[in-house]
């Protein structure tokens, strides 16, 4: 399934076809509108365990715990799930060097009604910046797969997260009535 | 200074008893590798205590995930067994992750609560379930049928063994006294991390 105005790959696509190319079996998330579609696809692929969690902090526990189990996990949330994981990140997969891969879709920008939103959406960069987690904004389709693919090859690598954030002008983000 | 631990009102018929004691004869019935995750606090430093080995990993924060890694471990590694300790006021602040655990139904799950009714490390404060959270209750009301309070010593024993011969998510809750911890972790998460990965045979020590 492709564009089918484009006949290029989905953003979707791609990230299912980067994780599968780099081992990662375990997807854990907390439910967002833009990520739904990428949501869908990993349950209907076998290749991939996938089940919702109830906080993302949860999600990022069991994807570490995984980890140390010897197998590899990305988790799913959008902005304000994010807000949520500091404490997570600052005191077991910084210190503890878990290459969790952590994909957060953007919301709180370009476009953003909710001003809870938009604010929580300003944390998240510093947080990142403050912990030393390596972070990509993805902006562009045909930057999308090396930025993951390397990505991923280097927080095994070294040992250490990497978070990339999913802007609306990849995903097109949440539309909203005028 | 009053640290008789008072949890589980509503578990009438258990017992008050010792973590650390618990936390031994938890150890001594582990004879296939099991994994253990311990909690953050006292929960850890009994676990430490009661006999170091490669297959336990020793939270040094992230309060309320040892359910969580221990859930995560027993995906990666179904044909072990993998336990996860936890206090009582970190399994209240993380109550979701029992809904997560009954609807993926992980076979080699085991979940220990030990319920004291104390925030003990920060200054014994009281914890809902001093007075009126029942947390074997809400692990059923989760959905993890198979919780269970531990009734006494011999009772905790058979829970444990029956819990490691499969048939999980299983949930054993104990109520236990006051006193603090026996030992102290290392602080060393690299370490830990590390020495963990060796004991689940992820990772190999360089140089053997």
């Amino acid at each position: 399934m492709t564009d089918t105005q484009t006949g290029q790959a989905t953003w979707y696509e791609t990230v299912l076809a980067t994780l599968k190319a780099n081992d990662v079996r375990l997807v854990t998330y907390v439910p967002d509108r833009v990520l739904t579609p990428l949501i869908k696809a990993v349950h209907e692929d076998a290749f991939f365990t996938a089940f919702p969690c109830t906080r993302e902090e949860e999600a990022i526990g069991i994807v570490s715990g995984a980890w140390m189990g010897g197998m590899r996990g990305a988790v799913l949330m959008q902005t304000s799930g994010f807000g949520t994981l500091p404490n997570a990140l600052a005191s077991l997969v910084a210190p503890c060097q878990i290459p969790a891969l952590i994909f957060v879709s953007q919301r709180g920008t370009l476009g953003e009604f909710n001003l809870g939103q938009a604010l929580v959406c300003r944390t998240v960069q510093p947080v990142l910046d403050s912990i030393g987690i390596e972070s990509h904004t993805i902006t562009r389709q045909d930057e999308l797969a090396f930025i993951v693919d390397r990505s991923i090859k280097q927080a095994v690598a070294t040992q250490a997260p990497v978070t990339f954030i999913l802007s609306p002008l990849l995903t097109g983000g949440k539309i909203f009535g005028a | 200074m009053n640290v008789s631990g008072t949890g589980a009102p509503n578990a009438h018929n258990a017992k008050v008893m010792n973590r650390f004691e618990l936390t031994k004869r938890l150890v001594a019935q582990l004879d296939h590798d099991e994994a253990v995750i311990g909690g953050i606090g006292n929960t850890n430093f009994d676990l430490w205590a009661a006999g170091q080995r490669s297959q336990n990993f020793y939270m040094l924060g992230s309060m309320g995930l040892a359910i969580p890694i221990a859930f995560g471990v027993a995906i990666a590694q179904p044909n072990r067994h993998v336990i996860a300790l936890e206090g009582d006021g970190s399994l209240l602040m993380q109550l979701g992750c029992l809904s997560t655990v009954a609807m993926q139904k992980p076979g080699n799950l085991t979940i220990i609560i030990w319920d004291n009714g104390l925030y003990q490390i920060t200054g014994s404060q009281p914890t809902a379930s001093a007075s009126t959270a029942d947390l074997v209750a809400i692990a059923r009301a989760s959905g993890i049928a198979n919780s269970h309070w531990a009734a006494d010593e011999d009772d905790f024993d058979a829970q444990v063994a029956a819990a490691l011969n499969g048939g999980g998510p299983t949930l054993i809750a104990a109520r236990i006294d006051g006193e603090p911890g026996v030992g102290a972790t290392d602080r060393d998460p690299v370490q830990i991390r590390e020495r963990f990965m060796r004991g689940l045979g992820v990772r190999r020590a360089s140089g053997a």
